[in-house]
């Protein structure tokens, strides 16, 4: 298929960056949204033109470093997908297809498709961690049953990938279902329980101080989600911080 | 030809660690404050350590080149985590998991090193369970395991499909609780370019800011490489398209030795190639081959035919298809071990049997599994002994999908075919590397000062590595080893001080970084990086792949030479180097690779046996199967570099087995 790219050009991060237009042909419905851009940056090499500046890495949407923002959507149209997992096939003959980075205040870009993250990692040190060592002394494994159910959506709230999706859909640039996913984590389970409240106020604070916005239950992040993390969590999120308020 | 000293301790061998720990030196808490020490990679291996050794009180610089520690490559491992627990009551233990990874690595590991990640097995999960990793439980609230490739005990630990990526957010969250404290200095979408020696000794890195092209000078008492693998030089494999050799193969260059390159994994269950914009192949769970069972068409017509789409798999009649692993090893069938099922797929592709467009592809069915399921599921939860069709179909999909429905529906993302409906089609692809830089007992490779951990050392898996055991390396030296045995060096060093990043060595080596960052910018050539690195990765899959002779390695050989001449002359790179340039960075990465690639082949043509991953046409049994030369070849290739990849010089490490018996695997 034969389709025209509209993608955000920006230099630096001091640079003004604008959209910039390029038509691209031949396009197999099998390649990935990704191998499509990589075809269109072996063109502008070989023309001599700069290629276009994206993350990327595992390409089998685990990772979590892509991010590009397609028509309006995190991640692009399909549904419970990262960008490297889109295939082109979601698209039509003569299609316009925007390309954007993940836009938000606390995501700055750095070129091109490319931002930058640096405040999820802030987040997580904030208290996104048990504090056990490494010593290998810890009790055996077993000694701590977890039911079965609990131990199940602790680990649907850890497949968060730190996309920043949920950023990036929001109208809030809220970050809650990304923190609130690792809250919810920890409190689902035994060995989180005794750093709780300092956890969940530690790691709110950082995430106002960072900038990005509340939640006001749109729901969208939830959806545009490539693990379908659920909004339960940011609701399991508020009752920790409430308790660790009162 | 020197003799390498391994180190290994003396004394039995369940005793060798517990007695080696007692005697390491220790450093005391006062001093390891005044201790640097780089980890470059932040994976399972270089992220447990980082966070270990920062635990330990010494001062960690960490390196990745993602915009976080979460992203590396561990954390798209699927299947599972091996432990020697016994939870089971299957009679597993400390040896038999030493005997199985012993025995499927084709006796080419070193005995003392295997049996300490046995007998460190099951200290990880008791960690990963105290971090808070979600493993899999049963209804009673205890940990679950199950089964995987080439072994008779249930020890694999699982977080349903993605154990890699909850064992790399612990060690992720360690390290966080470690760089909030200040111990660990975090140096994101930073690429190691060089190691620094000063009078022998690893002092330091050159490292680029990609963001920025800043080129930074490190200085450390020590330097640890945790940089994974090397199937990138095939171009296409399931890594990440970031990963690579380069600071393993920069500190080969500068003293390491780099051992048994030829030992590669190609992993039998991947998703075939579509065309030639393919970027890289997706793994499909080896977890799979418990319910698909694998063939091709009988009828070189029918294969004909479903090419040029005028026959569809499921029209095929049972006698007209070959379930060629089922025929070839009627024991383990569908289970053989990774090598085996790999060349057993890539010879009937080769016969011209394959079922896609590019003839490489075989099927994965699972009609078998949904009928016996639909059938059990019908007599267990509606007492029907006689169930409709309708109804076995739909109970038994429904099994399939509550075991593998995730797996299911990435396939059907990439391929846009159901496989509930249609057999799936699979082919190997390059997945992990057992050959890696050359290290002794203590994980020290042969320059001082400088360990080496994870996939980037050579040291457990020999020459092919069990299912869900690249994990449990990574976490073992990690969290387990290396902070132990890294204190007989450190405990030298609390007089050094620190070590100032202005000195004669640090600038030569900063320099050659540059001189290599402008040769590449100004060049100006007429080629892509990527056309070089796809020629390599088609040179290295067609010649240096799944099986090998002396007359295409040698072709291999001369192959990767004239393109990486070419690559010298005619590399085109864009952009300057003072910005964030993503064809600067795969420049120097694909450099590198045209050299791993050649010594890969070399080492691969010395051997002149078949044993693992490495499988050479001219050694084989009558019926077919590979065989080993112990006699000659039960060594370890450790190569030192001497300029050309040609000129490389070969010392070899005798390998000794005391407490298992050489013997020749079979799964007929």
């Amino acid at each position: 298929m034969d389709l025209t790219l509209k993608i955000w050009r920006q230099k630096g991060p001091e640079d003004k960056g604008g959209m910039v237009t390029y038509p691209i042909s031949n396009i197999s419905g099998h390649m990935s949204f990704l191998e499509m851009i990589d075809v269109l940056n072996e063109e502008l090499i070989n023309k001599g033109d700069e290629p276009v500046a994206f993350d990327h890495d595992c390409r089998e949407g685990i990772c979590g470093m892509c991010s590009m923002y397609i028509n309006g959507e995190a991640h692009g149209p399909d549904r419970g997908v990262t960008t490297c997992q889109l295939h082109m096939r979601m698209f039509k003959d003569g299609d316009t297809i925007h390309i954007e980075p993940f836009r938000s205040d606390s995501f700055p870009v750095i070129k091109d498709l490319v931002v930058d993250r640096s405040s999820f990692e802030r987040i997580q040190q904030a208290g996104g961690f048990i504090s056990v060592n490494t010593s290998g002394n810890t009790q055996d494994a077993n000694s701590i049953p977890i039911g079965k159910e609990d131990a199940d959506n602790a680990m649907d709230a850890a497949t968060c990938i730190g996309c920043g999706a949920c950023v990036a859909t929001c109208k809030n640039s809220s970050a809650m279902l990304f923190v609130g996913a690792k809250v919810a984590q920890y409190s689902l389970l035994p060995q989180g329980q005794v750093e709780a409240k300092d956890r969940v106020l530690n790691m709110v604070k950082q995430m106002d101080l960072e900038g990005f916005g509340n939640c006001t239950n749109t729901g969208a992040c939830e959806v545009e989600c490539p693990k379908g993390i659920s909004l339960k969590n940011i609701a399991i999120m508020n009752t920790e911080y409430l308790k660790a308020s009162i | 030809m020197s003799k390498l000293d391994s180190k290994v301790p003396k004394g039995p061998l369940a005793d060798k660690w517990t007695n080696h720990k007692n005697n390491i030196d220790l450093v005391n808490p006062a001093n390891k404050r005044n201790i640097d020490i780089i980890v470059v990679g932040t994976g399972l291996a270089g992220g447990s350590a980082a966070a270990s050794l920062a635990e330990l009180g010494y001062n960690v610089k960490a390196f990745a080149y993602q915009d976080s520690p979460r992203r590396a490559h561990s954390i798209a491992a699927q299947g599972g985590i091996n432990a020697a627990k016994n939870y089971q009551g299957d009679g597993d233990s400390n040896f038999r998991l030493f005997y199985d990874t012993i025995k499927g690595g084709d006796y080419r590991s070193r005995e003392a090193n295997v049996h300490r990640l046995a007998e460190v097995s099951g200290n990880i999960i008791d960690q990963c369970v105290a971090q808070g990793v979600p493993f899999a439980r049963d209804y009673g609230g205890l940990l679950d395991n199950r089964s995987f490739g080439g072994v008779l005990v249930s020890r694999t630990f699982y977080a349903k499909g993605q154990t890699g990526q909850q064992l790399l957010l612990g060690a992720y969250s360690a390290m966080n609780r470690q760089i909030a404290r200040g111990k660990i200095a975090m140096y994101n979408r930073h690429e190691m370019l060089d190691v620094v020696k000063i009078d022998g000794k690893a002092r330091g890195i050159i490292a680029r800011n990609l963001e920025t092209g800043e080129i930074e000078k490190h200085s450390a008492h020590a330097v640890v490489i945790a940089t994974g693998g090397y199937g990138n030089v095939y171009f296409l494999s399931t890594n990440a398209m970031g990963s690579n050799a380069t600071a393993a193969w920069k500190i080969h260059k500068k003293g390491a030795y780099f051992a048994n390159p030829c030992y590669t994994q190609i992993h039998p269950t991947c998703i075939p190639r579509s065309g030639d914009y393919q970027s890289k192949l997706t793994l499909m769970s080896e977890s799979l081959r418990n319910d698909g069972r694998i063939w091709v068409p009988k009828k070189m017509d029918d294969v004909m035919a479903i090419r040029e789409g005028k026959l569809k798999p499921t029209e095929i009649v049972e006698e007209d298809r070959d379930y060629y692993l089922e025929r070839r090893y009627p024991a383990f069938g569908n289970l053989v071990p990774r090598d085996v099922a790999s060349r057993a797929a890539k010879e009937r592709c080769d016969a011209g049997y394959g079922v896609n467009e590019t003839g490489e592809a075989v099927y994965l069915d699972f009609k078998s599994a949904i009928d016996r399921y639909g059938r059990e599921q019908a007599l267990i939860t509606k007492g029907d002994k006689n169930p409709s069709d309708k109804l076995i179909l739909e109970l038994g999909e429904a099994l399939i999908k509550a075991k593998y429905g995730n797996l299911f529906q990435m396939y059907e993302k990439i391929v846009d075919q159901d496989p509930y409906k249609t057999p799936m089609m699979i082919y190997p692809a390059t997945h992990y590397t057992m050959g890696g830089v050359w290290v002794d007992y203590n994980l020290q490779t042969t320059v001082e000062g400088l360990y080496c951990i994870g996939e980037a050392n050579f040291s457990d898996h020999g020459a092919n590595r069990l299912g869900a055991s690249a994990l449990m390396q990574g976490l073992a030296d990690g969290y387990f080893v290396l902070p132990y045995t890294i204190g007989n060096y450190l405990a030298k060093e609390i007089r050094t001080g620190e070590i100032p990043t202005d000195g004669p060595e640090f600038l030569q080596a900063e320099k050659e970084v540059k001189e290599k960052i402008d040769f590449f910018i100004g060049n100006k050539g007429t080629r892509s990086v990527d056309y070089f690195h796809k020629k390599l990765g088609k040179i290295m899959w067609e010649k240096v792949g799944m099986a090998r002779n002396t007359k295409g390695l040698e072709e291999a050989i001369a192959e990767i030479k004239a393109v990486r001449e070419d690559f010298w002359k005619n590399v085109k790179v864009p952009g300057t180097k003072d910005e964030f340039n993503q064809e600067l960075e795969k420049a120097g990465r694909v450099a590198d690779f045209l050299e791993l690639g050649e010594l890969f082949a070399k080492d691969a043509l010395l051997r002149n046996e078949s044993c693992g991953g490495h499988f050479r046409e001219e050694h084989i049994t009558d019926d077919g199967e590979a065989k080993r030369e112990d006699k000659d070849y039960a060594y370890v290739a450790a190569w030192e570099y001497k300029g050309e990849p040609s000129e490389a010089i070969l010392h070899k490490e005798e390998l000794e087995f005391n407490d298992v018996e050489l013997k020749t695997r079979s799964y007929k």
